[in-house]
């Protein structure tokens, strides 16, 4: 295999596993704004 | 504070985009491995700045086992949340450059299990972290991250006591490297730095929300309770 395709998978991989992370810190970040909503109308 | 964060945002951004063109197009082409070497320019890095977070969150464990500070535990929490990622990252990147240039994915000598050990140590205490509910949850994963920091000099320098196929460490290890390719290094090293006390600190800011809102629920839920059931 062309070593090209083995770099551009090593840097494709590390911005996956960060943008996959930070994904998961947005999904939480609304679902705390979605309880603090709930909160505030009780 | 707040203020601060998106010009550092926005500064992080410009730095990484940089430090990406600097690893792919500025630094120079390695003789025996061609462009393929140019994987240590995120390979490297990510392990330094998993060790730095490993560090920190050792430094915060200790300092929540002698003072039960909750602004401890939330940073020792927070950083081997982020260093997880970014031993990640290593565990991932080392294999794919592993492949073309020994001809193997993986072989279980002593840098790479220990790597591997180290991860699953700190995966172990997020783990722990997440599905306990019990009070001292904090003290034991304060515990186990005391001992998991054990494991990081034993990974950096396990290269130097055992003979492994992983190459010899760039700096102080008796390896030497091209100025230009150190250069490089470096600043994909700052940018991973600074893209990691980044994610730190929304996920700090995310973390405090977090118990202020448990807290709150708590409150509430008493004050539903009705009396006779107190």
């Amino acid at each position: 295999m062309n070593s090209h395709v083995y770099l551009y998978s090593a840097y494709a991989a590390a911005w996956i596993i960060h943008i996959v992370y930070l994904t998961t810190l947005v999904t939480r970040y609304a679902r705390l704004k979605r309880e603090i909503a709930e909160l505030k109308k009780q | 504070m707040t203020k601060a964060f998106p010009i550092f945002a926005l500064l992080t951004g410009i730095l990484l985009s940089y430090a990406l063109y600097m690893a792919l197009v500025g630094a120079p082409t390695e003789q025996t491995m061609g462009d393929v070497q140019r994987i240590f320019y995120y390979h490297v890095p990510s392990a330094w700045t998993a060790f730095i977070l490993f560090f920190i969150n050792f430094a915060a464990s200790i300092w929540y086992l002698i003072r039960r500070n909750p602004t401890a535990d939330i940073v020792a929490l927070v950083t081997a949340e982020v260093g997880v990622v970014f031993c990640t990252i290593v565990l991932v990147t080392g294999p794919i450059w592993a492949r073309p240039v020994w001809g193997i994915w993986w072989t279980w000598d002593m840098r790479l299990t220990s790597t591997l050990v180290l991860w699953l140590i700190y995966l172990s205490y997020l783990i722990l972290r997440r599905f306990s509910s019990s009070g001292q949850t904090p003290v034991l994963a304060a515990a186990l991250a005391v001992l998991g920091a054990l494991c990081v000099p034993f990974v950096y320098f396990s290269i130097w006591f055992f003979r492994t196929q992983h190459p010899q460490p760039v700096m102080g290890g008796g390896g030497s490297i091209d100025p230009r390719m150190l250069h490089v290094l470096l600043i994909n090293w700052l940018a991973f730095s600074c893209f990691a006390f980044l994610v730190c600190w929304s996920r700090y800011r995310l973390e405090k929300v977090q118990r202020e809102v448990e807290e709150m629920q708590a409150l509430e839920s008493l004050r539903d309770t009705p009396r006779s059931v107190r």
